[in-house]
């Protein structure tokens, strides 16, 4: 660091690769002093004028607001409040096209001024140094103070991250033709812009302070040399004119010979950059606290008569501005069809790396330096539109200029073949946009325009693949999940299954009553669906229902008994089911078509041999089964054909319960849907009081036990039919799992 | 009122194209002045019909590929130069095919074939010459000696009749007048200097022959005209230098290694190697150094690429000269650093700002404003 002093000190100076030197037209404005202009009737003020977010609102439509009040306010460090320049009315609160390339339109706060230019209360501060850094860091936050040489990046934040810094750099390089906002301010206020540094210098305690200039602002060097001749560390580094000296990493690499590392930031090598406008801010902000209200801005070009610096006030639209300085419209000549004629170009910024903006009322913003009209003499091809556009004949001009050391003409060729690794690999992203290649190309190829469009399609690119990403994950997070829901719920049923195994292992020795308590339950909760679906109904058509399966117990066990006897058995239930149907015949098609479903598995199932081992589980599955019956008798046919035949043992028990059950439903379907829905719960019941019923089973007790059962469900199924919509859904989802097992 | 709205930068240094394309024929032309001066109107002839050819060629081109702007395309002078630098190195009398074959194949084939301006991989010219020399080789051997040592005396109209018809109004033959003072048909000093060298003379016998003739210095053993010639495309060379229009590194880079191989095997024997200002000075060296390599298009881009593509340039065109089957090799010397270029392009890109070595060198640059600090140092 040292040694980098030492060339300082003797006025060597690095050398960033190309440059170029472009007519630089300073003198157009440099001789004149900074002048003030009258206040405009109106400002226009985006919320938004700088890198980061915009703050909240503060004030409202007809709110009066005074000079210096802060309109917007936010808790993000990234934003930095805006404040009224002048004294005024809120007369409008709407999106208005700002200082953007591409002409944008965003929300804007219109004041209506009232001429009497009133300062709300201010503090003037007579010692910083009694300041605390943090005080200070605030009272820049809250000046709204964002860098002024171009990006706007907030400068509380440049400020107040302090890892060891070595150098402090002042950037007064204004290295781009035609502005001299800052040489004039250098000038006119080198005492506040050192007070600034100073400021500054207490904040960062950097090791050096480096003023970069360029040498062709002579009277603004003696200024600061004056100013700055008592400070020891503050050193005044007179570049030669070169552009882009002004660029952040350029000024950085021709001072101290460091090169910012592709994707950081100076800070991280230790080095700050500060633009010596925001200098100025700093002062004004922190000694006389007046925010950030007003800046200086050049106003040049040969199609203004009287191009000047002036003082103006953020929010003023530029039509003021170019009022005051003469601003010519080149004769329309009607017979040219040139539009460009009709539309002169004004722009914002320098003629290298400013933009052409949209209108007239585009107000001056943080960031605006320089307003630039230019004749058409004087800078035809600001007219032409790329009209001039040729094959690129590869002379490498570009890359001789390119302060970036880049390719151009081979990012160029990348960019129109959209390929976007090979401009990856190019490094097109350290591209600084300078405009120096488009300004040498001797095929007129608006390069830069070129990289813009490339840069913003891998922007969108990249986000796009960060989109999919997600998805991406989203996606095999949720198959996992099922995955281990799946794995969860088959082994819920293994382990309800094996439950109930164990329980009819339990009873094996007694596997007929064990049947039968099965068919008592089934039959439970049958009434239950049945008191359910007709509640107003008699008892007696209760007890119907209910004998039935009280009829189909004795069966089985008598099927449990005697197996010869299940033909007979069959025929009684079908016969059972006849009559049933024949007291019902007012029962829809669905319920016919239910019992015509069961009727062919009965004959199956009354032909195969029965083998005694697997009595329960089969019967309860079947059971369940049911469940989508419910929903779709026909379309369950075949499902519930199959498991049927799985439980060839239970053949008469399931048989007489399908069959009454199918009846049943469709009736309850028939009569009362959401009474259905309730009915489903109460199904999900079943396995419980089966399971008591089989503990207490005594084959005399059955009709009490029924009648017991009857008024349970019913009472259950009253209770239920109000809160349980979610058990049916759950139901509704269960419901395919048995059959998924099987 | 809605402004006229532009991409940045606004700027520009009104530099193009055609400018430049402009300016290299204008640096030409002292060249082909001397052509005239020592070897009569035939080059002129020539220069003419394949700029003809190359219009109308890339004309019926532009068209079918129904390009927009045609016109402006048509004159932003980069048909005309090569067809220029292609008139500029076909033999005065030549038949008039020659060159329009030539010309048709440089636009046509070489150069929108494969894209049209800024495209195409070999350098047009250079590509057609060695297509003719290889199609037609007794055609483009046909050379003439110098005005002042010729038998017969050509006149405009005389040349013009010759390439036209292949005789003279008097009769004269294409081979006749090729027949110099003293009776022995004439070639490039370069082609004599060759084949004296392969019957076992010595530099110094092969220089005694008439061509050699040197007007201010007999010893050099510089052959008469050929090194005017090559002293004005030298000049137009650095008039461009001067102008920026050309980079200096392929030319120079390109110059030094031919001094230096010739240097090399002139130490060793001076006897059977023509000397360096010779290599230097005969044959198409200057206009290949300053007019053909430095073509940008079928150049490299970088700094060190251009370096790397110059100095393998005069290695090639010195090895082609001493050892190949053709008396001159700047020709191919170019179409095989042609095809070189994007390779070595390749391989020396620049290292890009905050890439890699970020570090500062001890010793800056030094770029000092202040003048009497300098000195101080």
């Amino acid at each position: 660091m040292e040694s980098i002093i030492e060339c300082i000190t003797q006025n060597k100076f690095w050398q960033f690769h190309g440059g170029i030197h472009p007519p630089e037209q300073k003198a157009l404005t440099s001789g004149k002093p900074i002048k003030l202009l009258p206040l405009p009737k109106q400002l226009i003020l985006p919320l938004q004028q700088h890198i980061g977010r915009q703050g909240d609102l503060l004030v409202k439509v007809g709110d009066k607001v005074l000079k210096g009040q802060a309109l917007t306010q936010s808790f993000n460090p990234m934003a930095v409040p805006v404040h009224a320049p002048t004294s005024g009315t809120i007369s409008a609160i709407k999106k208005s096209p700002i200082a953007h390339p591409s002409g944008l339109s965003e929300l804007c706060l219109f004041i209506e001024v009232d001429f009497e230019d009133t300062w709300i209360k201010r503090e003037i501060c007579q010692d910083y140094r009694q300041l605390s850094n943090q005080e200070i860091i605030n009272k820049i936050a809250d000046a709204g103070i964002a860098g002024m040489g171009g990006a706007g990046f907030p400068t509380h934040i440049k400020v107040s991250t302090t890892p060891d810094i070595n150098f402090l750099i002042i950037n007064a390089a204004e290295c781009e033709p035609y502005i001299t906002a800052d040489d004039l301010l250098m000038c006119e206020q080198s005492e506040a812009i050192i007070d600034g540094i100073k400021i500054l210098d207490k904040l960062l305690k950097p090791a050096f302070i480096l003023i970069g200039i360029e040498n062709n602002k002579p009277q603004a060097i003696k200024a600061l040399q004056q100013a700055t001749s008592a400070i020891e560390k503050v050193k005044v580094c007179v570049l030669p004119t070169k552009y882009p000296t002004g660029g952040e990493k350029q000024l950085i690499k021709m001072l101290t010979g460091k090169e910012v590392k592709s994707g950081s930031l100076p800070i991280h090598s230790g080095i700050v950059v500060q633009n010596v406008a925001t200098c100025f801010a700093i002062s004004d902000a922190v000694i006389n606290d007046i925010p950030l209200i007003k800046r200086v801005v050049t106003l040049t070009g040969q199609a203004l008569s009287k191009p000047q610096n002036v003082w103006a006030l953020l929010g003023t639209p530029v039509h003021h501005l170019l009022e005051h300085t003469g601003f010519i419209r080149e004769n329309e000549d009607v017979t040219q069809a040139n539009a460009s004629v009709t539309n002169p170009p004004v722009i914002m910024g320098g003629p290298l790396m400013g933009f052409s903006i949209l209108n007239e009322l585009v107000p001056v913003v943080k960031t605006s330096n320089c307003i630039l009209a230019p004749s058409k003499a004087e800078m035809p091809s600001a007219f032409d539109n790329n009209a001039n556009e040729v094959e690129c004949i590869r002379c490498g001009q570009c890359s001789d200029v390119c302060p970036s050391q880049l390719l151009p003409q081979e990012l160029q060729w990348s960019a129109k073949a959209k390929d976007h690794q090979q401009l990856a690999k190019l490094n097109l992203f350290d591209c600084i946009d300078c405009g120096a290649c488009a300004y040498v190309c001797p095929s007129q190829i608006p390069l830069v325009q070129y990289y813009r469009i490339a840069k913003a399609e891998i922007r969108q690119q990249q986000q796009l693949d960060v989109k999919a990403e997600k998805a991406k994950i989203r996606f095999e997070a949720r198959k996992l999940r099922l995955e281990k829901e799946k794995i969860a719920r088959e082994e819920k049923h293994k382990k309800a299954a094996a439950a109930r195994k164990a329980v009819m292992n339990k009873k094996s020795a007694d596997g007929s009553s064990a049947s039968s308590a099965v068919a008592a339950a089934l039959a439970r909760v049958k009434a239950k669906k049945a008191a359910n679906a007709k509640p107003e109904q008699t008892n007696e058509n209760q007890q119907k229902t209910q004998a039935k399966p009280l009829e189909n117990n004795d069966n089985v066990q008598e099927t449990a008994s005697d197996v010869q006897d299940e033909k007979s058995q069959v025929k009684a239930a079908i016969a059972r089911a006849k009559a049933k149907r024949l007291a019902k015949k007012t029962q829809s098609e669905t319920n016919k078509a239910a019992e015509e479903s069961s009727a062919p598995v009965k004959t199956e199932g009354s032909t195969l041999d029965t083998e005694k081992v697997p009595t329960e589980e089969p019967a309860i599955e079947t059971d369940e089964k049911t469940a989508p019956a419910i929903e779709k008798p026909i379309t369950n046919k075949l499902e519930k054909e199959p498991a049927l035949v799985q439980s060839p043992d239970d053949k008469k028990a399931k048989i007489a319960a399908a069959v009454a059950k199918a009846k049943e439903k469709a009736k309850a379907r028939k009569s009362k849907s959401l009474a259905e829905e309730n009915s489903s719960p109460a199904d999900n019941e079943k396995i419980k009081p089966a399971v008591d019923s089989e503990d207490s089973k005594k084959q005399d007790d059955k009709k009490a036990k029924i009648a017991a059962a009857v008024a349970k469900a019913k009472a259950k199924a009253k209770a239920k039919a109000q809160q349980n919509l979610a058990k049916k859904k759950e139901q509704q989802q269960d419901s395919p799992k048995p059959s998924n097992e099987e | 009122m809605a402004f006229w709205i532009a991409s940045s930068p606004h700027n520009h240094n009104q530099a193009e194209t055609s400018a430049l394309m402009r300016l290299v024929i204008y640096a030409l032309l002292p060249g082909i002045l001397a052509q005239w001066y020592f070897f009569g109107w035939g080059n002129i002839i020539h220069i003419t019909l394949a700029v003809a050819t190359a219009m109308a060629c890339e004309f019926i081109v532009l068209s079918l590929r129904s390009k927009k702007q045609i016109r402006k395309q048509l004159f932003d002078g980069s048909a005309i130069l090569s067809a220029v630098l292609l008139g500029i190195c076909i033999p005065a009398i030549a038949p008039w095919w020659i060159s329009v074959i030539g010309a048709a194949f440089a636009i046509v084939i070489v150069k929108q074939l494969y894209g049209g301006l800024g495209h195409n991989p070999f350098n047009p010219a250079m590509a057609a010459y060695v297509m003719l020399l290889i199609s037609f080789p007794i055609q483009m051997t046909s050379w003439l000696p110098p005005t002042a040592l010729m038998n017969i005396g050509l006149d405009f109209s005389n040349t013009l009749m010759t390439i036209f018809t292949g005789f003279t109004a008097e009769g004269y033959s294409v081979e006749q007048l090729r027949t110099s003072i003293d009776g022995f048909t004439m070639a490039t000093p370069l082609d004599t200097l060759k084949t004296d060298l392969g019957l076992g003379h010595t530099v110094y016998e092969t220089t005694q022959n008439s061509i050699f003739t040197n007007s201010y210095d007999f010893s050099l053993g510089l052959a008469y005209g050929w090194e005017w010639i090559n002293l004005t495309f030298l000049a137009g060379g650095l008039l461009l230098i001067a102008k920026r229009a050309i980079a200096w590194h392929t030319p120079i880079s390109f110059l030094l290694s031919l001094f230096v191989c010739s240097f090399i095997a002139y130490s060793v024997s001076p006897d059977s190697s023509a000397s360096t200002m010779f290599h230097w000075l005969t044959g198409g060296c200057m206009l290949g150094a300053f007019f053909i390599l430095t073509d940008p298009v079928t150049g490299a881009t970088s700094i060190k690429g251009r370096l790397i593509i110059g100095a393998i340039a005069g290695l090639l065109v010195y090895l082609i000269r001493t050892f190949g089957g053709y008396p001159d090799g700047v020709a191919f010397a170019v179409l095989l650093c042609n095809m070189a270029a994007p390779l070595v392009d390749q391989y020396t890109r620049p290292r890009t700002y905050g890439h890699g070595n970020t570090v500062a060198k001890p010793a800056p640059s030094s770029e000092s404003v202040n003048k009497q600090t300098e000195t101080k140092q």
